[in-house]
């Protein structure tokens, strides 16, 4: 699967979306494809304050568990509430069904931070 | 990767065939081991409906003789040997004076005076010393046959099918097994597993690892089998609520509090014997049960708890594939140990239910 162009990435294999001053956030194809067999994703909570790259939601395979960081410092405004039921649609659609959290971005500078898909893509071919 | 630079790390004779698989390999007491081909719930669901071939290699063998083999056996054994008729094999523990767990074995009884002794890849150095530390005037001899050793499981429903292509041998019973020559090289087939499915173990010199290897593949291609990582194979056992070492058993547990008081025979002598008889007969402080959860995965470790009160802790937890659903084992407080009570779980600072039920959670399938 392609990285999508318009996305934003972080080391940690996390893909961001920036719409105004929120952000979308997901875990790659490349994420997905190493945890296999997503079997439960705790969600963080709406209104929660979080700074960036701390634990913001763990996501669990049948015999791992990984911690999801927030890219960007905000506040969590939504959260993908369908995972609770399939938390494998992370798994079929990483980019799209299986998004996580938003998060309302207290600092854009943030951003700066983060990868374009050109970067991105040397790191998940590589590893 | 972990582990790939580490020079001191072993590997099976099937490493190379496993990562032209493109498995995920991991670093797993001390061995160069498949965690998954392709996806643990795949892997698991294909042992439970067709066939599962698994590289268990790194497993401990060790042969013990001599005119005093069974009683020195007897005497390190909390279960029976004596009745024990060549061709058969018997599960068996071994324990320190105190009762708990030195490891978990499977007894073989290849001849009279001769048996070969099965243990964890986690504890070779451990049972071998432990065996020769107690030889004291037994005439006996201890050969560690583990660097020499292959052994393959291979299981599932389908698993006697793809044997009869290739072999022409009569199937006995489980736990029997027979020495014989399979595809031109001497193995001893046991009809034993640890997934709670019908199935066979092999033993053979390493050398013929590949070919034994690739011809069960090979025959069971028509039935859809597939190579099992040690992800799979956890999960088959917790399902079917086997123990084990370093989970449900260890130096801190002994079989009693791990309800494996089937398996301690008190009817003979043997190392801590005193302690596990008082423990059969006033029962023990804590108890193993198998709990189910709605939310959350249980995982080693994880405190258990009845309101304030810590009751004890996860021994396994997983998602079960073939429930879809959470469930574990825990070692708690004997109290709360009852089929229906409700417990928590913390994950991760949260506290989440879970419901003791009946062990174990999947039926042995097989048909005799």
């Amino acid at each position: 699967m392609e990285n999508p162009k318009e996305l934003k990435y972080t080391k940690e294999h996390e893909w961001v979306k920036v719409d105004g001053d929120t952000a979308t956030v997901g875990i790659t194809d490349y994420a997905q494809n190493a945890l296999t067999d997503i079997v439960f994703i705790e969600l963080p909570e709406i209104g929660k304050k979080v700074d960036k790259m701390k634990t913001v939601a763990v996501i669990e395979s049948v015999k791992s568990v990984s911690d999801i960081y927030s890219p960007v410092s905000g506040e969590i405004i939504e959260v993908n509430e369908t995972l609770n039921d399939d938390p494998a649609k992370v798994n079929k659609d990483p980019f799209g069904e299986g998004w996580i959290f938003k998060i309302k971005i207290t600092n854009k500078d943030e951003l700066n931070n983060l990868m374009p898909v050109d970067e991105y893509n040397k790191i998940s071919k590589e590893e | 990767m972990p582990g790939q630079n580490d020079s001191a790390i072993q590997k099976t004779p099937l490493a190379e065939a496993h990562e032209k698989l493109k498995a995920t390999m991991v670093d797993f007491a001390g061995w160069w081991m498949p965690v998954q081909y392709t996806s643990v719930i795949d892997e698991h669901i294909t042992t439970r409906t067709k066939a599962g071939l698994f590289d268990i290699c790194h497993m401990g063998e060790f042969i013990v003789k001599g005119s005093d083999a069974l009683n020195f056996l007897q005497k390190l054994m909390v279960n029976d040997i004596n009745k024990l008729s060549i061709g058969r094999v018997i599960y068996n523990l071994m324990c320190y004076e105190n009762g708990a767990v030195v490891d978990d074995l499977m007894i073989y009884k290849l001849k009279e005076n001769e048996f070969m002794v099965v243990g964890n890849a986690c504890n070779v150095k451990k049972d071998s010393d432990w065996l020769n530390n107690h030889k004291e005037n037994f005439n006996v001899e201890i050969e560690d046959i583990s660097e020499k050793t292959s052994k393959l499981d291979l299981q599932g429903p389908k698993a006697e099918e793809i044997m009869k292509k290739l072999t022409d041998i009569d199937f006995p019973a489980r736990f029997h097994f027979i020495e014989t020559n399979f595809l031109g090289v001497k193995t001893i087939i046991s009809w034993t597993g640890y997934t709670g499915e019908d199935g066979f173990e092999f033993y053979f010199n390493k050398e013929h690892t590949l070919k034994i290897w690739n011809s069960i593949l090979q025959a069971g291609k028509e039935y859809g089998i597939k190579p099992i990582g040690l992800g799979a194979r956890d999960t088959l056992r917790i399902e079917a609520c086997y123990s084990l070492y370093d989970h449900e058993i260890n130096d801190k547990i002994t079989p009693i509090e791990a309800g494996l008081g089937w398996a301690v025979k008190l009817d003979k002598d043997f190392i801590g014997k005193e302690i596990l008889k008082k423990q059969k007969e006033e029962g023990t402080e804590r108890k193993l049960v198998a709990f189910e959860m709605q939310r959350g995965i249980a995982r080693e470790n994880y405190e258990a708890y009845i309101g304030e009160e810590k009751i004890g802790f996860v021994t396994s937890g997983t998602f079960s594939p073939t429930f879809k659903k959470s469930l574990g084992m825990a070692l708690i407080k004997k109290e709360y140990a009852e089929e229906g009570n409700k417990i928590n779980i913390k994950i991760r600072d949260k506290f989440y239910e879970a419901t003791i039920v009946k062990r174990p959670f999947y039926k042995f399938n097989g048909g005799k």
